[in-house]
């Protein structure tokens, strides 16, 4: 499984770093940044999926080879 | 009931009353509603239409961020309340100016100074026992982001009340004579200028020294537009947080099951406060027509008001199953209690802290509760919901 994130399409509405602090973190303007570049381990899978879920701009796209 | 679909008011004391069901009737009759009020006013109800016209910067202008009479009075695309009332491309470079001050590392250490104010104004009301009334609206939720936001912006305690005033005119009296309107606006701007000064002469350590030190494209920021920023952390940190943090206890004091679990699952608080935010947004946005644009099948015509409901997208089903159920443990939430797009609320993470910490700590204090009388709640009017009278009774019914 691998995350993509949307720099542009992000407003900073930190979900996703609420859901997922060991994915996701935020600079110093609240924009979110991914921790993790590449595959994501599987223990975190569930918690990726309901960041990409929960992000109210879309921002967050997962691919998931399974 | 009266049948608002072609004749809303947001500033309406019996609209407000019966919202979500008047939002439900209407949305089930059309998916954009027409009022000839304001000079002609429009209001999508469903998730999707709410979203294309957040995103759509070009034929929406957030110079009518307020609908109202009165016509703000700094032009586009700043607007007299930046960044809030400000379009592209200034509304960038002018959010940015403060964003950092709400990013969420440095609001999430503020939690326990948060909670050190929610204490205090829970020992102001330790007098009550069972039996006795606190006004959760009153005596503590509109308490709360007037102390946070003030020291954010460096106001002596002193002049909280004259804040919670100052919001209460600007926002709430939309519908209030003219004259008067701008006489209020004349008072408040001449207090920001004073508070404002007193910063030059002497830093505080606030925004407002950030502000001042600033530069939007190589150039310090014009005073009137500090104060505009000012002004807008006031007004949209206060009503909005106490509205949030009223709804929250109106909830609980009608739900009891929900209190009592939240006490038996306080890991659920995370998940609990996104559905609470979803289902009471207190926040609907306006906008202006500046060019003739077609939604949902109707033609919006330049000049005309929109008014953006965040809180009934929330609870458009086709966006969220059981929309007008509250699911505590609701794991798919794709709310937009805070907006969508580029106009995003900046103190989303200080309000989300506030909100929770807010009510963890009344419910700490007063575990069972419930309404004294629904007859003597009182909801707010206009864009920003929540209740201002909130009468509550210590103990289970």
């Amino acid at each position: 499984m691998k995350i993509h994130l949307d720099t542009d399409r992000c407003q900073g509405h930190n979900r996703c770093r609420l859901i997922a602090p060991e994915l996701f973190d935020t600079d110093d303007y609240g924009q979110a940044v991914l921790r993790i570049e590449g595959e994501i381990p599987e223990a975190l899978h569930d918690k990726a999926r309901q960041a990409a879920a929960n992000c109210p701009e879309f921002a967050i796209s997962i691919e998931d080879d399974a | 009931m009266k049948d608002w679909l072609n004749d809303f008011d947001h500033a309406d004391p019996d609209y407000n009353r019966d919202l979500h069901e008047i939002w439900r009737d209407m949305r089930a009759r059309c998916p954009i509603a027409h009022s000839p009020r304001y000079g002609g006013l429009w209001m999508p109800l469903t998730e999707e239409l709410v979203r294309q016209i957040a995103y759509d910067t070009q034929h929406f202008s957030n110079h009518g961020a307020v609908v109202g009479h009165v016509e703000g009075s700094e032009p586009r695309p700043v607007g007299s309340a930046p960044p809030i009332t400000s379009d592209p491309p200034y509304h960038g470079p002018a959010k940015r100016l403060l964003l950092p001050a709400f990013a969420p590392k440095r609001i999430e250490a503020k939690e326990d100074e948060i909670r050190a104010v929610c204490r205090e104004c829970l020992d102001a009301v330790a007098d009550r026992g069972p039996g006795d009334e606190i006004d959760g609206a009153v005596e503590y939720a509109q308490h709360i982001p007037v102390r946070v936001m003030s020291r954010m912006l460096g106001v002596p305690r002193s002049d909280e009340d004259l804040m919670r005033e100052f919001v209460h005119a600007l926002i709430e009296g939309v519908d209030r004579p003219e004259a008067q309107q701008r006489a209020d606006r004349l008072r408040v701007d001449a207090y920001l200028d004073e508070l404002i000064d007193e910063h030059r002469r002497e830093p505080r350590g606030s925004i407002i020294d950030d502000l001042l030190a600033a530069q939007v494209e190589g150039q310090p920021i014009e005073p009137r537009h500090v104060r505009g920023m000012v002004l807008l952390l006031l007004m949209a940190g206060i009503d909005t947080t106490w509205s949030a943090i009223g709804s929250g206890l109106w909830h609980f004091a009608t739900h009891p099951d929900d209190l009592a679990r939240m006490q038996r699952e306080p890991e659920l608080w995370p998940t609990a406060i996104e559905e609470l935010l979803r289902a009471y947004a207190p926040v609907t946005m306006g906008r202006r027509v500046v060019d003739d644009v077609e939604i949902g099948g109707r033609t919006l015509k330049k000049g005309e008001w929109v008014l953006l409901p965040f809180p009934a997208a929330n609870r458009d089903p086709q966006a969220f199953p059981d929309a007008d159920k509250i699911v505590l443990d609701r794991e798919v939430n794709r709310h937009a209690a805070f907006g969508l797009g580029i106009h995003r609320c900046i103190g989303s993470n200080l309000a989300r802290l506030e909100l929770q910490v807010a009510l963890q700590e009344f419910i700490a204090r007063v575990p069972e509760f419930h309404l004294a009388d629904p007859e003597r709640v009182r909801w707010s009017t206009g864009q920003i919901r929540g209740p201002r009278v909130l009468p509550l009774t210590i103990g289970s019914v």
